[in-house]
């Protein structure tokens, strides 16, 4: 029989791997042409982001930070919303979470300070995303326009305040004081040494359990089902009593937490101070994950993971190949998210004639 | 004499399904040829080939006697095939005379060519009595006008083999009665009309010729004159279908709804509703008659929490709903939900299912809270038992309930929502055009669900625009216009003028 619809395998597993590898082919032909061996360079960046167990533990730091992104981003997704803010959460996350340690890292031990200061940083990247969210719900506000709006407001502000309030006296960086060591997350290395020392620290599996509640929550509960539905058809949703503003607001509210929470790691679990744009992109890598991870907590953690790979061994690549710039992770990073985001469905009409064509035979 | 229009094994399939089967027939010049099947059965998939918007995977199409491709409207135009589609391409802020000329304007300058099209729209006007004025803007033009505009651009385009879709599903009894005159007057013209309908009171007032299809194939070929609707009827569902379906006596009881006053404008402080009064009673169907758009949907939008009224009171089981003191309807479907309102929404794919949930997930839709366990989780394995009760009891096809619904044929999803609204247990239950796009054999499962329903007790306030349904379903008939109710009687004063008049605004008397 003919099939006008790609089976869930397809769909789940058979396109991305065929659009990863489109974008990892054109990023190939790159290579070649700055004059380097695709193959060689293939080889250089798995060692040393997945082989070499150090390698890995950056990989996996990295990707800890684009968990929580991914998360932030797909939750709203979920609910029919593109926030493209998630990186202004994450930077304003980091602020709510330095002025919970700057006030308490001398007077509370580790097993508090570290509660406190999550819970500053989802505070914080959550107020920042309820008012884009609050301005779509209540007043139309376009919740693309206004995120990113609030993505450069938030580097605005967050300039005035670092610089203003926040550097040491006598010090040039512009960067708060170094936080005390009960506000360090603890590292895994410690715990597993072939890691090494390495930054990779409890975040992660706080990014695990992350997944897993945002898996139950959207799929097993009913507030999960009135956010999809809401993404979904918001005549229908209303039609079935969900409100809908309420539910915008709050799916807002909680992408911004995990914006928020995304900045634990790379301040808590590494430099332990807050730095000027130290979110670097991850929020807008959120997206890329969120859209190649098809907002499933599988394919969320997958991509993050590919793109914290990318990362680790894009810079290691660099040293050994100064052919290669480093910003040419910035470019595969760009070409998964056209390949896998923009042109996802670039293969389907193939793959469908291929499914009806072995069927048939 | 050559014929105008002739298929030959016209065979077309979209994925799985066969949409047009090895279909052949020829229209003759000159005549009204009707084209009657139940929804899906290849009526409108044969006319788009015909059209050009698609092409078909195999067969011919012959035009007076000449094998044509036709692989663009485009083209069928140029070959003198003319459409009026169900729904009208019309811009609504424009003209008559600019819809017209839209897509032949003549060069870049306008005004000249406007001026000679403006004299060649009066004539064709005149000639087939269509009462249009060129230079109304379409959306001060009722529907039966704007339908004579979509016609007129037909005509203007030398259309002289003409397709109607549906053309009365829009139109009140007189609308339609002066659209048969024009069909009958480009009959005389010489002009070749194929009538695409499901209604078989008008193929027999108005055809020569009718084609029955079914499931993609030609099910049946006859002379009108020849020919009764019983038996096209039968042909249409390829059994015989009950044309009274059981009962039992009316026997209302304690009045569940009351409506008084209740009034309803938008924000440019036009009148949707105006002093709409209405009692349903337990165990009787309530049904509102009237053409679509005349404050049908509105009233049942209020009455199921999805929209508030400007002012008035509703009763329930004669406690006033609560929606008094709100400034936005949110969440209020739910409240109306929990008081024992069930709600079977007139555009399904819009308000009713969630097209890309499961059946399953679309079978609590509205009753989430309902499903869950003890850790505020959904209870997957009660909400499976109930979905494969409800799809076993109201024999939904497929009986699959992982399949998304959106896969379901129109009737399927409509057996979806009516078994999810009905078994919540409802005191009262809005349905709003519960067989719209559904086909024959459904329409029977559904009406005899909806008389069960109201044999047990509940009470059915129904939206119809289809006055057969009106007449199967109803035991008090209210006639709506212009957001008013015109008249009101009960189903032994059945009379379809009486109603016609009402529906057009005649006002009570």
């Amino acid at each position: 029989m003919k099939t006008t619809e790609l089976p869930r395998w397809a769909t789940g597993f058979v396109l991305p791997v065929l659009n990863l590898l489109s974008a990892l082919l054109v990023a190939a032909l790159a290579i070649h042409l700055l004059g380097e061996s695709p193959a060689e360079s293939l080889t250089i960046l798995i060692n040393s982001a997945v082989i070499n167990p150090e390698g890995l533990a950056y990989t996996l730091f990295y990707a800890s930070t684009f968990i929580f992104t991914g998360l932030a981003v797909s939750v709203a997704m979920k609910a029919g919303l593109f926030n493209i803010g998630a990186e202004g959460q994450m930077y304003f996350g980091g602020l709510g979470l330095t002025l919970a340690m700057l006030s308490l890292d001398r007077a509370l031990p580790a097993w508090l300070l570290i509660p406190a200061a999550m819970a500053g940083s989802a505070a914080f990247g959550a107020a920042w995303a309820f008012l884009p969210g609050y301005l779509q719900a209540r007043r139309g506000s376009h919740v693309v326009v206004t995120t990113i709006m609030f993505n450069f407001i938030a580097a605005g502000l967050m300039n005035f305040i670092i610089v203003k309030y926040l550097i040491p006296e006598g010090e040039q960086n512009p960067a708060s004081r170094v936080f005390s060591q009960a506000g360090e997350m603890p590292r895994l290395g410690q715990w597993f040494p072939a890691l090494g020392d390495t930054p990779l620290n409890v975040s992660f599996l706080l990014a695990i359990v992350a997944l897993v509640i945002y898996g139950v929550m959207v799929w097993r509960s009913s507030w999960g089902y009135e956010l999809r539905a809401t993404g979904l058809n918001q005549h229908a949703a209303h039609y079935a009593g969900i409100k809908i503003s309420r539910m915008i607001i709050v799916a807002m509210i909680i992408s911004g937490a995990l914006a928020g929470l995304a900045a634990v790691n790379s301040i808590m679990g590494s430099t332990h101070y807050l730095s000027l744009n130290f979110p670097a992109g991850a929020g807008f890598v959120g997206i890329a994950i969120a859209l190649m991870g098809r907002q499933h907590p599988v394919g969320i953690f997958l991509s993050s993971v590919l793109f914290g790979a990318l990362i680790q061994g894009g810079f290691d690549l660099s040293l050994e190949k100064p052919n290669i710039p480093q910003e040419t992770f910035i470019f595969i990073q760009g070409l998964i998210i056209l390949f896998c985001g923009a042109m996802e469905n670039l293969y389907a009409p193939a793959v469908l004639k291929l499914i009806n064509a072995t069927r048939k035979g | 004499m050559q014929p105008a229009v002739e298929f030959r094994n016209i065979s077309k399939a979209f994925g799985p399904v066969q949409a047009n089967a090895d279909v052949s027939f020829s229209i003759a010049k000159g005549s009204i040829h009707g084209v009657i099947g139940e929804n899906g059965a290849g009526k409108s998939t044969l006319m788009s080939i015909l059209y050009g918007y698609y092409n078909a995977d195999s067969g011919q199409i012959l035009i007076d006697g000449q094998p044509r491709t036709i692989r663009t409207s485009h083209e069928a135009i140029a070959l003198g095939i003319g459409m009026v589609h169900q729904h009208f391409m019309l811009v609504e802020n424009m003209t008559v005379l600019d819809n017209v000329m839209l897509g032949a304007e003549g060069g870049f300058k306008l005004a000249a060519h406007r001026a000679e099209t403006e004299k060649k729209l009066r004539e064709i006007c005149a000639r087939y009595r269509l009462d249009v004025d060129p230079l109304a803007t379409i959306s001060d033009l009722s529907v039966g006008a704007q339908q004579r505009v979509e016609i007129l651009k037909q005509i203007y385009r030398s259309a002289n083999i003409l397709i109607l879709d549906e053309p009365t599903a829009v139109l009140t009894a007189q609308e339609t009665a002066s659209l048969f005159e024009i069909l009958r007057l480009f009959k005389e013209q010489g002009k070749t009309i194929i009538l695409i309908t499901h209604k078989l009171q008008e193929i027999m007032d108005i055809t020569d010729q009718v084609t029955v299809m079914r499931a993609g194939r030609v099910a049946g070929a006859t002379a009108t004159a020849e020919t009764t609707k019983e038996q096209l009827a039968n042909m249409m569902v390829g059994r015989p279908i009950q044309s009274e379906l059981p009962r039992g006596p009316y026997k209302p009881g304690e009045a569940v709804l009351k409506v008084s006053n209740l009034q309803l404008r938008d924000a440019n402080e036009v009148k949707l509703l105006a002093d709409i009064d209405l009692t349903v009673r337990a165990g009787e169907i309530v049904a509102i008659a009237g053409v679509s758009g005349n404050g049908q949907s509105e009233l049942m939008e209020i009455l199921s929490g999805m929209r508030l009224p400007t002012s008035g009171k509703i009763e329930f089981l004669g406690r006033e709903l609560p929606f008094a003191h709100r400034s936005n309807p949110d969440g209020l479907p739910a409240a109306f939900r929990l008081l024992g309102i069930g709600h079977v929404p007139e555009d399904r794919l819009r308000d009713g299912v969630i097209k890309g949930f499961s059946v399953m997930q679309n079978t609590v839709f509205g009753y989430q809270d309902r499903v869950k366990n003890r850790w505020g989780l959904f209870d997957f394995e009660a909400i499976s038992r109930r979905c494969a009760h409800l799809l076993e009891a109201f024999d939904v096809r497929p009986k699959d309930p992982d399949i998304r619904i959106g896969l379901l044929s129109g009737g399927n999803q409509q057996k979806v929502v009516i078994a999810r609204e009905v078994s919540a247990n409802p005191k009262l239950m809005l349905v709003g055009q519960p067989t719209r796009g559904v086909d024959i054999g459904t329409i029977e499962s559904i009406h005899t669900q909806l008389l069960r329903l109201r044999d047990e007790g509940v009470a059915i306030l129904l939206v119809s625009v289809e006055l057969e349904e009106v007449r199967a379903l109803a035991d008090r008939i209210v006639v709506m216009s212009g957001g008013r109710i015109t008249g009101e009687l009960n189903i032994d004063e059945f009379d379809t003028t009486r109603i016609g008049l009402l529906m057009g605004g005649m006002h009570k008397s």
